[in-house]
């Protein structure tokens, strides 16, 4: 069930996407480095999730959410490479005309599952979303939303992992951008946040494409997963160290 | 009397029953009236514990997913704390819900103003797409809650502890014709009907009954203002004053008119006791309804 179909649909690769995204910057090139959310975004649509560009709406298919909505770039770039939207658009990124824009809006793009930008309204949105496809009987379903160890700061996100704690929501998964740019940190680390609450947590290198998908395919334990993923500080001035892996 | 609460326990719970569509999404209030749902359908009956921003959330979600949620709470739990929510995880998102609060304006006068909302419907407005019903008796919150389990839009059922004598022949989306006369126009919106229609015994006026207060019925409008002497209208609302003067206004664009908003106040009583007190408090009992509606509308007495 953890096939990509897409890999056959486009001959785009890893290797494309800094080209791609070059088309929304006008930039000559993108390392992998320039965006945090790059190498997570690519294992999930190459490798984790069950997804297909021509029916993207399709019953039991997976759900990926990105919560945090800020630099889509490297969202929009994947999207493109996979065949969901066409890589013709990229270049009107964030014009009048263009679906395209600083925080996506899911009625306007194929696959988008849910429009966002203002932070902490994700995980809400999945906890409902895997509650719905429970009571639709879709097992097979997973729901996997991407946060930003900053965003965790809106009090909202507590909600959600408290309650997907106790209920042991076991389809829903949070990734967490761990770029080391919440204003005062998470002592302890991010993945303590989930610990407590009952989810089973991990922390990965985020640029090691077989640790993130090692740690987004761990068998369910009837508890929610989250997946920590590590890249570079945001800011090579940031107050704390980066979060040791292991 | 059974209060519209009750009812919407009592048709909730059948909805859930009968209809695999149907999610019931709860924040501990109203929960033990819902046990029996809930241990029969433990997958649509969700409580989220004391978690309002996760409770919208998790409405938008459902929806999301498919299904059609009802989603209840105390207004200023509702609408206020989590607004962001409503506007994004509903809204933005494209789906509906239905959101049915109890507990309107000043029926918890005792509780003070931390559980007091008069400014919902008002907040809610801001926002497209929503249908915002005001029931004024549990005969028509039933007939209202059924009519919007049945649809897929965003959907603000605003249920009240206080009640009119009677229910109305009221069909969702039209303002009801109660009474007619020709020195001026009343709209009573829900429970203030009764209220009302005390306040105006034998002065010559046109008493209109609104539940759907959005959108707003402006065609019955306009008609009972043509057949009367003036284009003068008076609003008479359970909510915050004024909330929908600017629906009077566009329905009546084309002709000289004035409009009179009643409500509840926008300054804090900083009063407990009951809600008659607060009724008289903001001037909506049927003494202080009379002499305001008969002296804006120029009426000898």
């Amino acid at each position: 069930m953890l096939s990509m179909v897409t890999s056959q649909l486009t001959s785009y690769g890893y290797g494309d996407l800094g080209a791609l995204m070059a088309l929304m910057t006008g930039d000559e090139k993108h390392g992998p480095a320039a965006t945090s959310t790059l190498d997570v975004l690519w294992v999930l649509y190459d490798r984790v999730l069950n997804l297909d560009p021509r029916d993207p709406d399709a019953p039991g298919r997976d759900w990926f959410l990105l919560s945090k909505g800020h630099g889509p770039i490297a969202y929009y770039a994947v999207l493109a490479a996979k065949g969901f939207i066409d890589p013709g658009l990229l270049s009107g990124f964030a014009s009048f005309g263009s679906p395209l824009g600083y925080h996506p809006d899911r009625t306007l793009i194929p696959g988008v599952e849910i429009s966002s930008g203002s932070l902490g309204h994700g995980l809400g949105l999945a906890v409902g979303i895997a509650l719905g496809l429970r009571a639709r009987a879709r097992p097979e379903s997973r729901v996997f939303t991407l946060v930003g160890d900053a965003e965790l700061d809106e009090g909202s996100n507590h909600e959600a992992i408290a309650f997907a704690g106790a209920i042991g929501l076991d389809s829903l998964h949070a990734v967490v951008i761990d770029n080391a740019s919440a204003t005062y940190g998470w002592s302890g680390g991010v993945g303590t946040r989930f610990e407590r609450e009952g989810w089973s947590t991990v922390t990965v290198n985020g640029r090691d494409h077989d640790a993130l998908e090692a740690a987004f395919t761990a068998p369910r334990e009837g508890r929610p997963h989250a997946v920590v993923a590590v890249v570079e500080p945001k800011d090579s001035a940031a107050r704390r160290p980066p979060i040791s892996v292991r | 009397m059974e209060t519209m609460r009750e009812r919407f326990v009592a048709v909730a719970t059948e909805l859930v029953d009968s209809d695999p569509r149907i999610a019931l999404a709860l924040a501990d209030i109203t929960l033990s009236q819902f046990a029996q749902a809930a241990a029969r359908h433990p997958d649509r009956v969700i409580n989220v514990g004391i978690r309002e921003q996760l409770l919208i959330g998790v409405a938008g979600g459902l929806a999301l997913a498919g299904l059609r949620p009802i989603v209840h709470s105390f207004p200023s739990f509702l609408v206020e704390r989590p607004f962001e929510q409503v506007k994004l995880d509903i809204c933005h998102q494209d789906v509906g819900a239905v959101l049915v609060s109890s507990g309107a304006s000043y029926d918890m006068s005792a509780e003070g103003r931390t559980h007091q909302a008069p400014g919902d419907v008002a907040l809610l407005d801001t926002l497209d797409g929503w249908t915002i019903q005001v029931p004024g008796h549990p005969d028509e919150a039933e007939l209202l809650l059924r009519a919007a389990a049945a649809r897929d839009d965003r959907v603000y059922l605003r249920l009240s502890d206080e009640a009119n004598g009677a229910p109305q022949p009221i069909a969702p989306g039209h303002v009801l014709p109660v009474r007619t006369g020709r020195a001026g126009t009343v709209v009573a919106a829900g429970p203030m009907l009764q209220p009302v229609l005390d306040a105006v015994a034998g002065l010559d006026l046109t008493v209109l009954y609104a539940v759907t207060v959005r959108p707003f019925d402006a065609d019955v409008l306009r008609r009972a203002v043509a057949a009367a002497d003036t284009a003068d209208v008076v609003l008479v609302e359970p909510y915050l004053a004024g909330t929908s003067n600017r629906e009077v206004d566009e329905a009546l664009l084309d002709l000289p008119h004035r409009v009179l908003g009643l409500g509840a106040g926008r300054a804090e009583l900083r009063r407990y006791g009951t809600p008659a007190e607060h009724a008289a408090a903001h001037g909506l009992d049927p003494a202080s309804l009379r002499e305001r509606i008969a002296g804006f509308l120029r009426i000898r007495r």
